[in-house]
Formats: C-alpha cells, structure tokens, sequence
C-alpha cells in the first residue's frame, strides 16, 4: 500500500485574521510526520507566501498538501481574478499590491519568486479572470 | 515528591501530587501541549517541557513547583558565592539600598555576593559586537531566556543558528567570580560553590543539566529561588552592617525587565516581546521569513521578563516599576567596566558560549515516515470522531492531541466520555433489543407457560 496523506485547506480572500492558519497547519502536520527540519522550513515559508498571496490578491482558493515518503506535494487554487503577466509576476520586487497592503508589511514583490526558490519544482499557470494554480514540489 | 531524572531530559518543574486535584488548569495552558492527566494527576512529557513555568503560575492549588537547592548545600562547599539575578533587587522597596539587600543575603552563609546584573552589563555591552560581525544570522535571537532556547529547539530548530552565541549573564557572571577565586584564593574548583539566586524554573534547569546546550557544562554548582531565599533576607535586612557590594549599574539591573538587554543595541532595529505565546507567535513570523529587516529578536517567556519569574515573590509590574527606578540611581560608568574591557573579552571569546545547541524535535508519530503519514490519515479520521469541544475531561489538553496520543498509543477513543456515552448508549439498546430475543429451544416452553 502507497502511504499518502492528503488535507485540503480553505483560504479566503482578505480574511487576515485566519490568513497563515493553512501554513502553521501544514507546518505542525509535517513535523509531526518527521519531515528534517530544514524542509519544513522550506515548505513552511513557500507555503506562508503562497497562502498571503491568496488571501491578499484573489478572490479566495483553496490549498492542497499532499505527502508521501518521497516529496512534499503544496497546490494551490484560487478563483481569480489570475495574474495578467506571469513572467512579469515572477520579477523579484515587482508588485502590485496596494499601499494598505504594502503597509502591513507585505507586497514586496518577493512572494512568487520566494516560493520559487524554496521550491525543488515549481509550476504556475494563470489564466485571467479564471484564476491561479500553483504547484511545489519538494524532495524528501 | 517524586522527582525522575535522566540526563536526555531533566526538568525543574515537579509536581507535588498530594495538592493535584486533577483539573486542567495547567493542562490548557501549556504552551508545548506537554501536560496530561493520569489517574486523576497532571503528569509530564518530558521531552515536550521547555520549563516555561506557566503550570506553576496557573495551578489554582500550587500543585506544580520548581526543584531548586536548599540552603544546606552551602555547607558542601569550601568557600560559597551567591549569585542574584537583577530581578532579587526588584522584590524589595527602594528606600532599601542595593548594598543592604546584597549584605543581608551575604548574612544567611554565603563568603561573597556578586551580582548576575555585573555579567548582564557585559553581555548587553558585547551585543554590538556580535551584530558587527559579518557572518551573523538576522534577526539574531536573544538567548538569555533559556525556556525561549528550549522552545526554539523543539519547535524552531530552523532558528536556532540565529540565537546570540554569547553566555548569559548568569554563566558569565559566574566566570568571571570562578576564574577570580582560582588565581586570588588559589581555590580549586570543586572547593568553589557558585549559588545562583533565581526568578524561574528554566534558569534552574539549565544549572543541573544544562539542557540548553546539551553538551556543555554550568559554571554554576547549585541554585536557590528567589522565593526561598526571600524571608531569610527579610530576617536580616534591618540587623546587617551595610557592606559595600555593588557591582551593577542600572544598565545591568534593567536585564530584569523585558527590552533591557535590547536597550544596548538600541538604535537597531528590534523586537522584544515577553510571555511565551506571544513569543511563539513572533517566531512564526520570523520563520515565515517576514522579517527580514529585524536585527534583533529579544522573547522572554515571563509576562514582564524575569521580574515576572514564577519564582518570585513581588507584583511583576511593581518589581518592574522598582527596577525602573533604581536604574536611575547609578548609570553606565559608575563601575569599572569599560569599552575596552568588553571589546577584549569579546575578541578573546570568553564570553562565548560553550558547546553547541541542538535541535529537540518531538518524535515523530512513527520512526518510519510511511507508517507516520498512515497514523497522520487515523488522527485526522479520530479526531472526527471527537465532539471538539477541547474540555479536557479525557486528560488531553484537546480532541486533537488526544487522537494524537491514540495513534501514539498512549490513549484510547472511549477516554473520550461524549465517545464512552455513545458507546454505552449503544450497547443498552443492544442488550434491550438482546433481552427481547428468545432462545429458540425456550421458544415452546415460553408458550407452554403462557397456556
């Protein structure tokens, strides 16, 4: 039997009084399983950017957390309103974030190509007004 | 009072189960989940305590304590030096001067006082050196609240490079006074008892087995709570001749409350936050790599820092006030420390810390990760099963961390007693519907009767 442990999460759009819920879960889940320590930091941090970057810029998603003895699987989902210029996106400092976000400390501009780096593969696809999917992979 | 110790996990904390009525008071407020009770006691995991000290605070029948040394260890020594934390200072009025409270506690059998607040002001002082080096990991992370280090090493071991590789000020302190002792006195180390006057339970652990920075040792032989040793000095506060014993300024008296030692780097760019939830939530931010401009993180566990220890005895915001005042009274350069003192001491690494600190992460739920992520999918389906009221009746501080005990094999689901009471509800109307049922080879003879 393939050992698989899959969890879904909500996020919703500008609810910042439960936006990081779905990461510190994912973070307690991961270290209960074991996983070494400097990949949950890793998966801890991409999953933060990634759950901020649904609660700020979209109009809610979703969030999927798949592991098996092999990787870490973090996917998200979000129902729009999609990202105009992906590569552009991808730009470190590039944002386009308010200045009400900005002031709450986020909006920098780091959040995609941080998800990336921390990342052992990362996809994204965006399609306007549909929405964003993004997939992390990281290896154990 | 049992206390168990091994040397993997030692712990101050104790419980005295005569006083223990089994509620959840402490249960709930653990902030490691590190509580159960059993058979009708709170009992400890040991791997989980960081030794915070809010069981002690919060147990309504001071059940939970802390094991620290009696004042008959002095005798074991050749020659005994106390060692006040800066917060001993604070639980007296200051119309008392620092020089009475030092002599009276020199009074009860100690051949010296020194103060921790002397080393705290050298540590504080040296911190600027540490955030100049080129190497070092922002936010550095205060390391003087050993319950915050232990935290960070069971939850945050990602974090624990960032922690300031410099003693605290207690180790320090106690240094300085043993190193003195070997070439003044010509003592030998196992003639010299360093007693440590302190204001928490953690600060008491990290003396007997240092858990901290596992594989190092404490300069410190024993410690005595501030509490303990309270009345004793209250004896002979108005009866000593009053000794000149000094040694702190008010730069070192203010470690007591939390943002002093931050108050020496204070054109940085720092956080300082005290009570261990809040502390915890400040890491996450910091692990979520949110703040990245910070230069420098000070967490205490104790609301006020120490001056809030569980081992004190005055008001944590009147001891706090009292600190605040007397730190006025004598200022940076009223005793013999001095730039060039710190910057060599810096640079010849006797300030630095001993050993290394390693990460503690709580056991997995099974050595082997397929297992682990089969008993992750039964916790989840569990804890469904469970009300999610988190009342604690089954002994766990919630549904969750009772499902986890489960798939660790350390509970079973009717300790639920929602779970027990369907169970029972179902099995009566099992046997009601068991007890309508008639054996067949009665069946005739049931019949016969009836006629």
């Amino acid at each position: 039997m393939s050992s698989i442990y899959e969890m879904d999460y909500n996020v919703g759009s500008r609810d910042f009084a439960a936006a990081g819920d779905a990461s510190r879960s994912i973070k307690r889940t991961l270290q209960q399983i074991g996983v070494d320590t400097s990949v949950v930091r890793r998966i801890a941090i991409a999953s933060y950017e990634a759950e901020m970057n649904i609660a700020i810029h979209s109009k809610g998603g979703k969030m999927h957390l798949a592991v098996n003895s092999d990787k870490v699987v973090v996917a998200t989902e979000d129902f729009g309103p999609g990202i105009e210029n992906v590569d552009l996106a991808m730009t470190e400092g590039w944002s386009t974030a308010t200045d009400e976000i900005r002031e709450m400390g986020f909006g920098a501009g780091m959040g995609l190509p941080n998800m990336k780096k921390c990342s052992d593969e990362f996809s994204i696809e965006s399609s306007v007004p549909e929405g964003t999917r993004i997939k992390m992979i990281f290896k154990l | 009072m049992v206390i168990q110790m091994n040397n993997e996990y030692y712990h101050s904390v104790v419980l005295d189960k005569s006083k223990c009525k089994g509620c959840t008071t402490c249960l709930r407020n653990c902030p490691t989940q590190a509580i159960r009770v059993r058979n009708g006691k709170a009992t400890i995991i040991k791997e989980r305590c960081i030794d915070c000290g809010e069981c002690i605070r919060v147990c309504p029948y001071h059940a939970k304590n802390a094991v620290t040394d009696k004042l008959d260890i002095l005798k074991n020594y050749k020659y005994t030096v106390a060692l006040p934390a800066p917060t001993t200072i604070a639980q007296f009025k200051k119309k008392i001067s620092v020089n009475r409270i030092l002599t009276a506690l020199k009074d009860i059998g100690f051949d010296e006082v020194q103060e921790v607040a002397y080393g705290a002001e050298i540590v504080g002082e040296a911190l600027k050196y540490e955030l100049m080096e080129k190497d070092v990991k922002k936010p550095l992370i205060s390391s003087a609240c050993p319950a915050v280090v232990r935290m960070l090493q069971v939850r945050f071991p990602e974090l624990i490079e960032n922690l300031v590789h410099l003693e605290s000020p207690m180790e320090v302190t106690a240094r300085l006074v043993r190193k003195r002792l070997k070439e003044e006195k010509g003592l030998r180390d196992e003639e010299i008892g360093l007693v440590f006057i302190t204001p928490c339970a953690a600060k008491a652990t990290t003396i007997h087995s240092y858990i901290p920075w596992d594989n190092s040792h404490s300069s410190i032989d024993a410690s005595i709570s501030i509490s303990e040793i309270y009345p004793e000095i209250l004896d002979r506060i108005d009866k000593v001749q009053e000794e000149d014993l000094q040694h702190s300024t008010g730069r070192g008296l203010i470690w007591a409350h939390t943002g002093g030692e931050s108050s020496f780097i204070a054109e940085k760019q720092i956080i300082n936050v005290d009570g261990i939830h809040n502390v915890i939530s400040v890491l996450e931010e910091i692990e979520n790599g949110r703040l990245r401009e910070l230069d420098f993180f000070e967490g205490l566990a104790c609301i006020g820092g120490c001056v809030g220890g569980c081992l004190t005895v005055e008001n944590t915001f009147i001891a706090k006030k009292r600190i605040m005042d007397r730190s006025l009274d004598r200022k940076a350069g009223d005793n013999d420390i001095t730039d060039e003192m710190i910057k060599s001491a810096y640079e010849s690494g006797f300030l630095d810390r001993e050993g290394k600190i390693f990460p503690m992460p709580e056991t997995p739920l099974d050595p082997n990760i397929k297992e682990a992520i089969n008993k992750m999918e039964t916790m989840d389906k569990i804890e469904k099963t469970l009300p999610g009221i988190d009342c604690g009746s089954c002994g766990a501080p919630g549904c969750r961390a009772l499902a986890e005990d489960i798939v660790r094999g350390q509970a079973s689901e009717v300790d639920c007693i929602f779970v027990l009471r369907e169970a029972i509800n179902e099995l009566s109307k099992l046997m009601y519907d068991l007890s309508e049922k008639v054996v067949p080879v009665m069946k005739d003879k049931e019949n016969e009767g009836n006629e």
